[in-house]
């Protein structure tokens, strides 16, 4: 990167590290944190849309999508977590490429589970075999997302649903004295009021979000676990410009910090954002706040 | 072969006892209950181990951020902070190359990059840190009065922590407790999935699994066997931890008594 770098043998101390801190595989180490930022930037909004639509059917008032609301919650909440990621990557995969071999390959007469081996037409492939590199890529990340979404959408479904239910009666049979229906109580007066009681939640959701992003690495993703794994073991100078010996230590000492800070910059975030939507609400936060600044 | 036959061949063989071979093909459901059964064995392990250890260093690191002494009081908030504010997957890999860093140096350090020992012992830090925090908000919450009622009969150091402030703080903190030792059991799972390397084919449930879902193809019989196991486990603890709840609270009216209620939150 650096003018001086063209010739690694000569450095020494502090420039040597300036250069190896700046080849091409380190350049790929700095995105994939990027990665592991654009994975949360989706994850966080699809998984609080599948909790909200996930507590909006759990407490509606049709059967079926009750039924199917609480299951989706109670279901993935109780099993134990990492075996979900294995299985829902596999299943997801195999579920679409069912799918398009249905629409795509009618005459295919042959059964698709042939013993240990899951066969679809080369048509209904996803990503198609013939496809660059980029795609694959991306199915995979596209892959996680999903996962990260149904895993934690059941968890903020269950806190979502929660806060619904905390919201104060007395708004919503004033509501109903004001003659609004179901719909217009739902949209104007528990959406917006449920946030506060939400929030406590959301945030320790978010918590474990930012933990469980690691498992990306499980996923077959090239995040920052591959990558530390990668560059920090023992380089020989016959393959490298930059020996050194086995570095693992001090990469995952990096990752350690770089998840300890993300982990101090939320909570200053989250406590921001809990005393702003505090003001003005008839809980204990709101209380405290009124009081302060009399 | 009758399934007699194969959990004879299979059942200890996460501990290296039985076949050497695991079946290549032509899985039986009898082989992947077995062999994932087996695994189960080192989930038990890790779990049991680092909850006994762990609570002790938990009350410890509960009473260190209570204090009041500076010295004392920045270490453990700082051990909390660290253990509870990074993944405990990263934890395992930092612990992992840590040890083979130290064992290229130092001897001694041989048997840590085995699982058997390294991860217990990071799993033990681990849980102490998220235990120690559900002790101290306990501790924080524990009714002045009965320290005060304490003061009055002359309970003082030592005979007061024993007799008043740790009993009420275990029984306060006893439902989150729970929680926390089903999460520790459920985060066995990733001990044979980051760093620590299974040897001759020994590892958890999950290890085995993965292995099948891998061989076959097919997630949907290895997960949900896998699940069975860890619901049944997760029944077990709750029991057990009942028992101990009901003891704590014996002396409470039946209405008044706290009941455990299973949290799940997933990963830490």
């Amino acid at each position: 990167m650096f003018e001086y770098c063209a010739n690694p043998d000569s450095l020494e101390g502090l420039t040597w590290l300036s250069c190896y801190l700046t080849t091409g595989k380190h350049l790929s180490f700095y995105t994939s944190f990027g990665t592991v930022l654009l994975l949360l930037a989706i994850t966080a909004p699809v998984a609080l849309a599948f909790g909200f639509g996930g507590a909006a059917m759990a407490r509606s008032k049709v059967g079926p999508a009750r039924l199917f609301g609480k299951s989706y919650i109670s279901i993935v909440r109780g099993v134990p977590d990492i075996a979900f990621f294995m299985f829902f990557v596999i299943a997801l995969d195999q579920g679409f490429e069912y799918l398009r071999h249905q629409a795509m390959c009618p005459d295919w007469d042959q059964p698709i589970r042939q013993g240990n081996d899951f066969v679809v037409c080369s048509a209904a492939k996803l990503p198609l075999s013939t496809s660059p590199q980029w795609i694959h890529e991306v199915y995979g990340f596209f892959l996680a997302v999903l996962t990260f979404a149904i895993v934690f959408g059941a968890f903020a479904a269950n806190v979502i649903f929660g806060a619904m239910n905390s919201v104060p009666k007395a708004q919503i049979e004033t509501a109903w004295a004001y003659g609004m229906t179901t719909r217009q109580t739902f949209w104007r007066i528990i959406v917006p009021q449920m946030w506060v009681y939400a929030l406590p939640g959301l945030s320790n959701l978010w918590m474990v979000l930012i933990k469980a992003t690691p498992l990306l690495f499980l996923l077959g993703v090239e995040d920052i676990v591959y990558w530390a794994r990668e560059l920090g073991g023992t380089k020989h100078a016959r393959f490298t410009d930059y020996p050194h010996g086995d570095w693992r230590m001090w990469y995952f000492l990096a990752l350690l910090v770089f998840y300890l800070a993300f982990t101090k910059v939320s909570e200053v975030v989250l406590d921001k954002l809990m005393k702003r939507l505090s003001l003005g609400q008839a809980t204990a936060g709101g209380e405290a706040l009124r009081r302060a600044a009399q | 072969m009758s399934c007699m036959q194969t959990i004879s061949d299979y059942g200890l063989r996460s501990i290296g006892i039985g076949e050497r071979l695991l079946p290549t093909s032509d899985f039986t459901l009898c082989q992947q209950f077995t062999l994932i059964g087996s695994g189960m064995i080192w989930n038990i392990y890790f779990g049991v181990l680092a909850l006994l250890a762990g609570f002790f260093l938990a009350t410890a690191v509960a009473l260190g951020k209570a204090s009041a002494n500076a010295w004392v009081r920045k270490p453990s908030q700082w051990f909390v902070f660290l253990f509870r504010g990074s993944p405990l997957f990263i934890q395992f890999f930092f612990a992992y190359f840590l040890f083979l860093t130290l064992r290229s140096e130092i001897a001694f350090f041989e048997p840590f990059t085995a699982a058997w020992l390294g991860a217990t012992i990071v799993l033990f830090l681990n849980t102490s840190a998220y235990a120690g925090e559900i002790f101290y908000g306990a501790l924080q919450s524990v009714p002045k009065g009965d320290t005060e009622a304490a003061d009055a009969y002359g309970f003082s150091g030592f005979t007061k922590f024993r007799k008043i402030t740790w009993p009420t703080m275990m029984r306060l903190a006893w439902p989150a407790y729970t929680n926390e030792a089903i999460f520790l059991f459920h985060a066995t799972t990733l001990v044979f999935f980051s760093g620590f390397p299974a040897w001759k084919q020994q590892g958890d449930a999950l290890y085995y699994a993965s292995y099948f879902a891998d061989k076959t193809f097919n997630p949907f019989i290895p997960y949900p066997i896998l699940a069975g196991y860890f619901i049944l486990l997760t029944l077990i603890v709750i029991g057990l931890f009942s028992l101990i709840n009901r003891r704590l609270n014996r002396h409470l009216p039946q209405l008044s008594r706290p009941k455990i209620r299973y949290r799940p939150k997933l990963f830490r």
